[in-house]
C-alpha cells in the first residue's frame, strides 16, 4: 500500500512538472517581433524584381517593362536631323522625324500599342507580352523575358511608279525577345535577339529577313536619372548593303508622371523596322541625331478597390 | 489525503494551461492602408499581408509589413513608391514592436471594445522611431480585433520627396491599421 502511494505521488509530481514545463515558454517573454519574423517569412510576397528600366522604351527599342494593367502611356518620340548637317540646317533642328504612340496594359503582362511615324508615314502596331519575370530568392528566374511582335505599314504615296504596292508589300514584321536582368537597383542589362521580315525589299541583294542581336544597359546616376546605352549588331549574312549597326546613348529623367528620355543615335527611324535595318549614319563621323521621348502615363482603369 | 491534494493540484494546473496558451493572438492577413492628401492628388495604398502578434498577458505586440505588398491605384505610383521612396529592395519590411500601455485583459475577455495607447518602435525605410499611438482592442468570438489610426511624417523616416513633386505628397501620411487576430497556442507559435 505504501508502495502504490509513493508511485502515484511520483506520477502526479511528474505530471505537474510536465504541465509547468509546457506552460513555461508562455511566460518567458522573448522578442515578440523576432518570433513573428520566424513565423511569417515574407514568402507571401512574390519577390518579383520590378522597374528594371524606367520606361517601356530604352532609346530606340523596347525594354522588358510593360505599363501595367489599366495604364495608358502616351509617347511622343522626336528626333532631329544630324548634328553634322551644318549651320544652314541649324545642326539638325530644322529637320525632324516624330512618332506619336499609345500603349495600353490590358493586364500587368500583356500590352498592345499603336503608333505613327513621320518617316515613311508608317503606322505600326505591336503586342508585347511579359513571359517571365525576374524573381529574387531560391528558384526564381534570374532574368525577365518579354516577347514583342510588331508590324509596320509604309503609307507613302508613290507617284509615277508602275509597281503595285499592295498592303502586303508595304508591310514589315518584327519579332523580338527581350531578355533583361536587373543586377542591382542601379544596373540593368538587356539582350535582344531580333528578326525583321520585309515582304518587299529594294534590291535583289537585300535580304527579306534581317537578323540582329541587340545589347542594352542602364546605369542609374541618381534615384530619378539614369544613363542608357543601346546597340544593335546585324548578323553579317543578313546585313542590307550600306547599313550600319544602330548605336544610341541616352539619359532618362523621371518626374512624377513623366519620363523624359534624351538621346543621341546614328539611327533616324523610331521603330524596329527602321532603326534595325535602315540605319545608315556613321556615329563617329558626326551622323548623330539628337532626340527625345516624352512618356506620359494615364491610369485609364484604376486597380480594383480604388476610387477613380 | 495527500494523494487527493496532488491530484487536485494537477487538475488545476491542467485547466490553467489552455488559458495561458490563448494569451497570444496572431494574423498574417492584417490590413494596413495609408492616405496622403494634397491639393494636387490623393494617394492611397493598401496591403492585406500584414503579420501581427499580440500578447494579451504581457501587453506586448508586434507587426511586420512587406513593403512590396502595398497596392496602389496607379502602377506607376506603386513603382515609384518602391523604387524611389521606400527603396524596398534595401528595406523590404516595415515593423512595429511595442506594448499596449493601458491594457485590461480581464475587461477585454468580458467583451466590449477598449481604447488603448500603444507605445513602441516603428521602423520604416530603415529608420526607427519611438512612437505612441491611440488604438482600440476588441474581443469578438475568440478573435482579437485591433484598430489604430495615426499619422507618420515621411521626413522623419528619411524618405526624401524631391522638390518637383513636393506638392503632390502630404507632409504627414495617415495610416490605418486593422487586424483580426486568431488565438494561437505557444506550441504552434514557436514551431
Amino acid at each position: 500500500m505504501q508502495h502504490t502511494y509513493s508511485l502515484s505521488r511520483r506520477l502526479a509530481g511528474f505530471l505537474v512538472g510536465l504541465s509547468l514545463f509546457a506552460a513555461a515558454p508562455a511566460w518567458a517573454q522573448g522578442d515578440l517581433l523576432g518570433q513573428l519574423e520566424e513565423q511569417a517569412p515574407t514568402a507571401q510576397t512574390p519577390g518579383y524584381v520590378d522597374a528594371t528600366f524606367k520606361s517601356t522604351r530604352l532609346i530606340n527599342g523596347h525594354t522588358v517593362q510593360t505599363p501595367g494593367q489599366g495604364t495608358m502611356i502616351f509617347l511622343i518620340s522626336h528626333r532631329f536631323g544630324t548634328l553634322n548637317s551644318g549651320a544652314y540646317n541649324f545642326f539638325g533642328l530644322d529637320q525632324a522625324t516624330t512618332r506619336l504612340g499609345l500603349e495600353y496594359g490590358i493586364t500587368d503582362l500583356l500590352t498592345v500599342g499603336i503608333g505613327r511615324s513621320s518617316l515613311e508615314k508608317a503606322f505600326d502596331g505591336f503586342i508585347k507580352y511579359k513571359a517571365i519575370r525576374q524573381r529574387t530568392g531560391a528558384g526564381g528566374s534570374p532574368v525577365s523575358v518579354t516577347l514583342l511582335g510588331s508590324t509596320a505599314v509604309n503609307t507613302l504615296r508613290y507617284s509615277g511608279d508602275a509597281f503595285d504596292r499592295t498592303f502586303t508589300r508595304r508591310s514589315t514584321y518584327t519579332a523580338q525577345a527581350l531578355v533583361a536582368r536587373k543586377f542591382s537597383p542601379s544596373l540593368s542589362v538587356q539582350f535582344m535577339p531580333t528578326m525583321v521580315h520585309n515582304n518587299l525589299v529594294a534590291t535583289e541583294q537585300d535580304p527579306n529577313d534581317v537578323y540582329a542581336l541587340g545589347f542594352a544597359g542602364r546605369q542609374k546616376l541618381t534615384k530619378r536619372t539614369s544613363l542608357n546605352a543601346e546597340y544593335y549588331y546585324l548578323l553579317p549574312d543578313s546585313r542590307p548593303t550600306g547599313v550600319r549597326n544602330a548605336l544610341a546613348l541616352g539619359v532618362d529623367l523621371e518626374t512624377g508622371g513623366h519620363v523624359f528620355q534624351l538621346h543621341v543615335t546614328n539611327a533616324q527611324g523610331l521603330i524596329e523596322k527602321s532603326f534595325v535595318q535602315q540605319t545608315r549614319g556613321n556615329f563617329f563621323d558626326g551622323d548623330i541625331y539628337f532626340g527625345f521621348i516624352v512618356n506620359r502615363n494615364f491610369t485609364v482603369r484604376p486597380k480594383a478597390g480604388f476610387r477613380k | 489525503m495527500k494523494n487527493l491534494t496532488w491530484w487536485s493540484l494537477l487538475i488545476v494546473m491542467l485547466c490553467m494551461a489552455p488559458d495561458t496558451w490563448a494569451q497570444k493572438y496572431m494574423t498574417r492577413t492584417g490590413t494596413v492602408t495609408f492616405y496622403s492628401t494634397s491639393i494636387i492628388e490623393d494617394i492611397e495604398a493598401r496591403t492585406e499581408q500584414v503579420s501581427a502578434v499580440v500578447d494579451v498577458q504581457s501587453s506586448q505586440l508586434a507587426f511586420a509589413i512587406p513593403i512590396k505588398s502595398f497596392q496602389f491605384k496607379r502602377t506607376l505610383m506603386q513603382e515609384h513608391f518602391n523604387e524611389n521612396y521606400m527603396e524596398s529592395e534595401r528595406f523590404p519590411k516595415a515593423t512595429f514592436s511595442g506594448r499596449v500601455v493601458d491594457l485590461h485583459p480581464d475587461a477585454l475577455f468580458k467583451g466590449g471594445s477598449q481604447r488603448v495607447n500603444v507605445e513602441g518602435d516603428l521602423t520604416i525605410h530603415g529608420v526607427t522611431k519611438r512612437i505612441t499611438v491611440p488604438g482600440a482592442l476588441e474581443m469578438s468570438r475568440g478573435t482579437l480585433l485591433v484598430h489604430a489610426y495615426f499619422n507618420v511624417s515621411p521626413a522623419d523616416y528619411g524618405i526624401e520627396v524631391p522638390l518637383l513633386v513636393r506638392e503632390n505628397i502630404a507632409k504627414t501620411v495617415g495610416i490605418r491599421v486593422s487586424l483580426s487576430c486568431d488565438p494561437v497556442s505557444q506550441l504552434t507559435l514557436s514551431k
